[in-house]
């Protein structure tokens, strides 16, 4: 290996206390807030802690002397903080003169964007005082409408992270930007003499304009160099569909506010893929059924693991993935797609003709949709089908690529690991990723890039990769840097940033300059020029501060074109697909112990990207609600025959290699397949991560990176426990989710209130209450949640909730205020899935008021049930007589306290609760008194819709609705009108102010027989 | 000396006895040397005693999540103790009050001890409502003090009555067994010969010097606090039974609850005097004192009560199924046939079938016999609370919600400390203060009873 070429690890360059303190004096432009404290936590000074808790809160009952070494670290850290030497360098000032446009106490909010695989967020950032606290989506960017995913709800938590990579490391040891500038300058003068020919960049996918135009113009620098993207969640599958389709990239973007019937051949929509939010949103709003409006909208879903898009659905069959291919070709050919021969053997016949010919009576109105992980042949005959029914330019949008430099990500990275391996790679910058984590286990590609003379990796995290680099640059979080990115149509926003860097990270057009520019350009420079010149310098001022304050640029959304469906797609994808069904055939999973293993990013933890997010991980896994942990899914069937129980590990082998996966039983889930998510069991990481799940990398090939056609697995005899949040997923005949059909409701309106008693209103033995003002309420509808849980995370962000860790997890103490839960209906080999999310009732006979022995829970004049902390002695009764179990009690201190940078992460408008009270859903009072306030003072009445609880704010498909139930005219009070209304658990006279509109399916007539449960 | 062939009229304390003999036989238990033995149990028991402070001290320090509570089951072992111990209690105050009213000759023998254990256990109930609060420093705020904040309990919530009621209890407990104490005292400091011992019991007696006026008022006063002790036997675990009762939670909103849980009470109580009076009158040969009378008369309360709660369980599975209540219906079922079926199974065999042996003469006439059923009907109580508080909060309203429950090793370590605590006190009590009540044991000799016909 390159032992030889490695520097010593005693750098001469190792700088001690004192260039630290240095480079802190050099620290950046005063136009951003800094404390001491985050100061304090900037560089070095957090890594001499080596703190080994996960963030933000976790008290372990057993680490009671290491926190105490903590808190003498951190009291010895404050005195390092508040040495002389630094005081007089940032002078503390108050707001003598108070900057223009913030009032202290008021947040202000900022347009900015989120990527996950590239494509665009749209995000306005509340700011407190110059530190970011809470992301919401920004209405006017067309992937987010306002609304916003568990990701983007989580990135404040990303961006405080104290594990997060806060030095610039060479060889791991400290050294400085100057010497990482002068060493790299070296090489690259002799590389500009070779025209780049050993000059390698690596990215993620890349849609941001400003860095692909610093890419071509270092490629035209160095014109030997080479550019390689890599993603390991990547679209490479909808990339080489569309090339077969249309013979070349190609973006495809859908309209679901224009499709009646839905397709989806294992697309889970609503959960993957750039534009889900967006697509979630026109769904739903598609189908939203009120005041007895006409039936609209059928989904029908193939699904090869369970996926939201299959709880949606009105039809869906669940078959292996394997079998996806086949069952797409069946559609085709019962669509009469030109060519397309009806398969021999195919899955679900019935469920196949039934959706075909409602395809075809929805046609030009319809959309078949391909999953992101299905093989390129499902994704091309998915665009023949959309042809022939003429939804190419009604329902589907074809543009150009949104990307910069779209390619066949596997084979890019494929080639740059030969070249590494054959000695061509002088210098690789790897511009963000992990890839010796999320590389292709067949490219090895540890062992290539150690060949590589001079390796630079600019990460936010000091992961994998970062130990196999010479140099590891700390990247600046987006919340820290300009950048610009594109959304899934195109429209491009510029990420700007809200906090000064908080570990001196760059970012990677920072990075970029250094190669292409004789003195680096700042982040801010090089995104401003960019689109200057795009614009020309006259009205760019203007241009640009719309732009920013918009968060889109405008008329940056691609338009649409009509493309020709190549002649050849249709019959290369069915020959694809026979070779593949050939091939399945030969794998035969007869053997008990065999079965397909599919690949899957991880809900929650993405590709092993947010792995060190604690509330990601402690973010219950939409169906499985697992924390902290992936598995490996089987379904019932399988765990019968095999006896294995939730928990119990199997090692899976494949090709000679094989991992360690605790088991966990998924109804639904096919037989014959088991389906293992990505992006656990980092080998290096931040605390949190450490130790959670498995790493099923290591099983994934570049020819098969979703599906594995046969493994064997067998038990170990070993159990691993498990964190799951929910246990127990039927409903025991209970109303909980109240569920009919459009059908049912038409024919008896009042079915859905008859499934339960409703007390009348006058039962009651003491007086009720009287709401003169307003009267909040809220609606939440069971048909248009998909169970994304992006609420749960953005109620976490805004109400300070902490995370408690695996182990409290384990022990039933997780502090969500809102939960999601599941219910399954019927066959446990294919049930019905139904999401519920719950939080506080806000009863007005609440249960909990009057055993409370100090009155620290009580009805307010609004009908809020209020929580007074500090009155709060811990009885915990109100949690046992609360029929919802929504009371969160902390049983041990939750809430981290003492690490600097995550006081910055608190919403101060939200107590800290601390050890021994009990807390629980507010309706987001602190939003109802800041609206009330504001109206107040303009002396106005409140407006309906102006108060949006967090959930409320971030739900894709807007499922919950808040407001005043004394306004007859109110959102709130037409929902709660609805016929389909009721209320959770009603009969014990509670009066719940929260209330559900039942789940309402529209299933096809012509599949009634099964009910839509029907099997291949 | 035992007689196996004691008839139901046998007196109730043995023959030859006079007053002196029997104030020098009970006095003698306090005034002679301290045996070796009573060193070793007051040290293992001390030993828990110190165990029980060590996991007070790891549960102030850290929190309540060192228990194993969670939601959805938010009490556990805390509450699961606290109602057991002031069951325990129960049957103390029944001997001393209600007996007493009633003219049951036959307490005067126990009624010390009993009064003894009632005053234990209420102290280890008590420690429990403290501990168990997520924040025990405020612990105050649940009694109506005259805060400046103005702020009042809340009245309407059962556990404000618990305050009430316990402390109620716990200070009429104490006052009652100190004035019973008074003239005993007496004796002992008229009798003891070392210097310390006088002075000591001197202050405690408050100058009783067995005057006719004070004998006048003693037992008036002594019979008013048996007046106000005696609902509180009945009062006292109705309250703390609408703990649950007055909740909504299925398998514990129920009219049933107030009095099968006194019954319930009463029950353990004479468990626990059988547990405590069988060694003990064994070791100190007192059995001419707390004869197989007095033995069998206790069998025959525990006997009765355990009818009341074993129809108690019944009516509370007969409702459930009548009712039609579908949530009520599931908890009776999860109860049989739940994850913790095991607990619940222990507790009918403990509590209903264990005991049907009382109704043989023979076993009531055994003491090793009746100790071990008393210590099974024990176990059994402290089951039935565990079942009644887990299982019905462990499976509640919605299953989304459902959850398990188990101890830790800290719950383990508070309820043996309090094991500990309740006979380190009793060790003491034995050692320094007449375990009988020498001056109505001298009431009982037949020269006391001077209008009785001779038998």
């Amino acid at each position: 290996m390159s032992e030889q070429d490695r520097p010593k690890h005693a750098s001469p360059e190792r700088p001690g206390l004192a260039a630290l303190r240095g480079r802190l004096e050099g620290a950046r432009g005063p136009e951003f807030w800094r404390s001491l404290e985050e100061l304090a936590g900037d560089e070095a000074f957090q890594e001499l802690l080596h703190r080994e808790f996960p963030r933000q809160a976790s008290e372990w009952t057993e680490g009671l002397d290491r926190r105490r070494f903590l808190q003498l670290a951190g009291a010895s850290l404050a005195l390092a903080g508040l040495a002389c030497t630094r005081q007089p360098l940032e002078r503390i000032v108050p707001y003598v003169r108070q900057p223009e446009e913030i009032i202290p106490g008021r947040p202000q909010f900022y347009a900015t964007a989120m990527t996950l695989g590239g494509y665009a967020l749209g995000l306005l950032v509340e700011s407190h005082e110059g530190r970011p606290t809470k992301v919401e989506g920004n209405p006017q960017h067309p992937a987010s409408l306002g609304a916003t995913n568990a990701f983007a709800q989580a990135a404040v938590l990303g961006l405080y992270d104290p594990d997060r990579s806060q030095l610039l490391l060479k060889l791991g040891e400290i050294s400085t930007w100057a010497s990482f500038l002068e060493s790299l300058r070296g090489r690259l003068q002799a590389q500009r003499s070779l025209k780049g020919a050993g000059l390698r960049i690596l990215t993620e996918t890349v849609t941001s304009p400003t860095l692909a135009a610093q890419i071509r113009s270092l490629l035209a620098l160095y014109p030997k160099a080479k550019w390689h993207q890599y993603e390991p969640a990547g679209r490479d599958m909808a990339r080489l569909g569309a090339r077969m389709a249309f013979g070349r990239f190609v973006e495809t973007r859908f309209d679901f506010g224009k499709a009646d019937v839905v397709f989806s051949l294992d697309a889970d929509f609503p959960a993957a893929g750039p534009g889900a939010v967006r697509y979630t949103r026109d769904f739903t709003d598609r189908r939203r059924r009120r005041d007895g409006r006409a039936a609209q909208g059928r989904l029908y879903v193939v699904e090869s693991a369970p996926t939201l898009a299959g709880t949606l659905a009105d039809h869906h069959v669940t078959v292996r993935a394997g079998e996806v291919p086949v069952l797409a070709q069946a559609l085709a050919a019962a669509l009469e797609v030109p060519g397309v021969p009806r398969p021999a053997a195919a899955p679900a016949s019935p469920f196949v003709t039934a959706a075909a010919a409602d395809l075809r009576a929805h046609a030009g109105r319809s959309l078949v949709l391909a999953g992101e992980y299905a093989p390129p042949e499902v994704h091309a005959l998915a665009h023949a089908m959309n042809h022939h029914l003429g939804n190419a330019g009604a329902t589907v949008l074809h543009t150009d690529p949104v990307e910069a430099e779209p390619v066949d990500q596997a084979a890019s990275l494929g080639e740059l690991v030969g070249e590494m391996r054959a000695g061509h790679v002088d210098i690789l910058a790897i511009l963000g990723g992990n890839p010796v984590f999320t590389a292709p286990a067949d490219f090895r590609f540890g062992e290539a890039l150690g060949k590589v003379p001079l390796r630079i990796h600019l990460n936010g995290e000091r992961d994998e990769t970062a130990e196999y680099c010479h140099w590891h640059v700390p990247e600046a979080h987006f919340l820290e840097a300009w950048s610009d990115a594109r959304a899934h149509d195109g429209t491009a926003t510029v990420i700007q940033p809200l906090i000064a860097p908080l570990y001196g990270g760059r970012s990677a057009h920072e990075l970029l300059s250094v190669f292409t520019d004789d003195t680096p350009r700042s982040g801010y420079d090089t995104v401003r020029d960019f689109w200057r010149g795009r614009t020309g310098t006259a009205g760019f001022e203007a241009f640009w501060r719309k732009a920013l304050h918009d968060g889109v640029v405008p008329g940056t959304a691609l338009p649409s074109r009509t493309l020709p469906l190549l002649a050849s797609a249709v019959p290369e994808a069915v020959a694809a697909i026979a070779l593949a069904g050939a091939a399945e055939a030969k794998a035969s999973l007869a053997g008990q112990e065999t079965c397909e293993l599919v690949f899957r990013p991880d809900p929650t933890i993405h590709d092993g990207r947010f792995a060190n997010n604690g509330w990601l991980q402690e973010l219950p896994k939409p169906l499985s609600s697992l924390t902290w942990d992936n598995a490996a899914f089987i379904g019932p069937a399988a765990a019968a025959r095999t006896g294995l129980v939730n928990g119990a590990v199997v090692e899976i082998v494949a090709g000679g290699k094989s991992v360690q996966a605790p088991v966990w039983i998924l109804p639904g889930h096919p037989d014959g397949s088991m389906t293992v998510t990505l992006g656990y069991g980092r080998r290096k990481s931040g605390r949190v991560a450490k130790g959670a799940g498995f790493d099923p990398y290591v099983l994934r090939d570049s020819t098969a990176p979703w599906l594995l056609p046969k493994v064997s697995f067998r038990p170990t005899g070993e159990h691993r426990a498990l964190a799951a949040t929910q246990h127990h997923f039927n409903m025991e005949g209970r109303d909980l989710v109240r569920v009919a059909t459009l059908e049912e409701m038409r024919a008896d309106p009042e079915c859905i209130k008859r499934m339960g008693e409703t007390p009348p209103k006058d039962q009651n033995l003491y007086p009720g209450f009287a709401y003169p003002g307003q009267a909040w309420g809220m609606a939440i509808d069971l048909s248009a949640c998909t169970g994304c849980n992006a609420c749960v995370v953005a109620c976490q962000a805004e109400n300070n909730i902490p995370v408690v860790g695996k182990e409290q997890v384990l022990r039933g103490r997780e502090m969500h205020w809102l939960r999601v839960d599941r219910y399954y209906q019927g066959d446990p080999e294919d049930p019905e899935t139904h999401h519920q999310p719950v939080m506080c009732m806000h009863c007005e006979q609440a249960p909990c008021e009057v055993v409370c022995p100090v009155g620290a829970t009580n009805h307010n004049s609004e009908g809020l049930n209020v929580m007074v902390y500090n009155r709060c002695v811990g009885t915990r009764y109100c949690s046992n007589n609360c029929p919802y179990k929504v009371r969160r009690f902390n049983f041990l201190k939750y809430n981290d306290e003492t690490t600097p940078v995550l006081k910055l992460l608190h919403n101060p408008d939200v107590t800290v609760r601390s050890r021994g009270v009990m807390e629980k859903c507010t309706y987001c009072v602190q939003r109802i008194n800041e609206a009330r306030i504001d109206s107040e003072r303009e002396g106005r009445d409140l407006r309906d819709g102006e108060i949006t609880t967090a959930c409320q704010q971030a739900c894709p498909s807007q499922a919950i609705v808040f407001g005043d139930i004394n306004d007859g005219k109110s959102r709130v009070s037409a929902w709660k009108s609805e016929p389909s209304g009721y209320g959770l658990l009603e009969g014990l006279n509670t009066r719940p102010r929260t209330t559900y509109l039942a789940k309402l399916r529209n299933p096809n007539p012509a599949l009634r027989p099964d009910k839509g449960r029907d099997r291949g | 000396m035992e007689n196996r062939t004691t008839n139901y009229r046998s007196p109730l304390i043995a023959p030859g006895y006079t007053t002196s003999t029997v104030t020098d036989k009970i006095s003698a238990v306090v005034l002679a040397r301290t045996p070796r033995w009573w060193y070793v149990g007051f040290g293992v028991t001390f030993l828990l005693v110190m165990m029980l402070l060590y996991a007070i001290a790891h549960l102030f320090a850290v929190g309540i999540g060192i228990w194993g509570v969670n939601v959805p089951v938010a009490w556990g072992w805390a509450i699961t103790n606290f109602v057991w111990w002031m069951g325990i209690g129960h049957a103390g105050t029944l001997i001393t009050a209600i007996l007493l009213l009633l003219r049951q000759a036959w307490r005067n023998s126990i009624n010390r001890f009993a009064e003894a254990m009632t005053l234990f256990a209420v102290a280890c109930a008590g420690i429990y409502p403290l501990l168990h609060l997520g924040r025990p420093w405020v612990f105050y705020w649940l009694f109506p003090y005259p805060s400046t904040l103005g702020i009042w309990p809340q009245f309407r919530s059962p556990l404000v009555w618990d305050v009430f009621a316990v402390s109620t209890y716990a200070t009429i407990s104490l006052l009652f067994w100190y004035v019973g104490l008074i003239p005993d005292l007496a004796t002992l400091r008229d009798r003891s010969k070392k210097r310390v011992a006088q002075i000591g019991y001197g202050i405690l007696a408050m100058g009783w010097r067995g005057s006719a006026r004070h004998w006048h008022n003693y037992e008036s006063a002594y019979l008013m606090l048996a007046g106000l002790a005696t609902p509180l036997v009945v009062s006292v675990h109705s309250v703390v039974s609408f703990d649950f009762a007055a909740g909504i939670v299925p398998g514990w909103h129920s009219t049933v609850f107030p009095p099968y849980f006194v019954a319930g009470a009463i029950y353990s109580g004479f468990a626990m005097v059988l547990t405590l009076a069988i060694p003990l009158r064994r070791i100190f040969g007192l059995e001419d004192f707390i004869t197989l009378r007095h033995l069998q008369n206790m069998a025959k309360v525990m006997l009765a009560t355990g009818l009341i709660v074993a129809y108690g369980y019944l009516m509370e599975f007969f409702m459930a199924w009548y009712s039609g209540d579908m949530y009520e219906r599931y908890v009776s079922l999860n109860r049989m046939f739940g994850p913790y079926a095991f607990q619940f199974w222990a507790l009918i065999a403990c509590n209903i079938l264990a005991p049907q042996a009382l109704w043989l003469r023979r076993v009531r006439s055994s003491p090793p016999v009746l100790f071990a059923i008393a210590i099974v009907v024990n176990v059994g109580m402290w089951l039935e609370r565990y079942v009644i508080i887990v299982t019905s909060l462990h499976r509640d309203f919605l299953p989304s919600s459902w959850g398990m429950y188990s101890g830790t090793i800290w719950d383990w370590a508070t309820f043996i400390g309090t094991l500990g605590l309740f006979l380190a006190l009793m060790f003491l009590f034995i050692r320094f203060l007449p375990m009988i009540s020498i001056f109505e044991m001298r009431t009982m000799v037949p020269e006391a009873n001077v209008e009785e016909t001779p038998r």
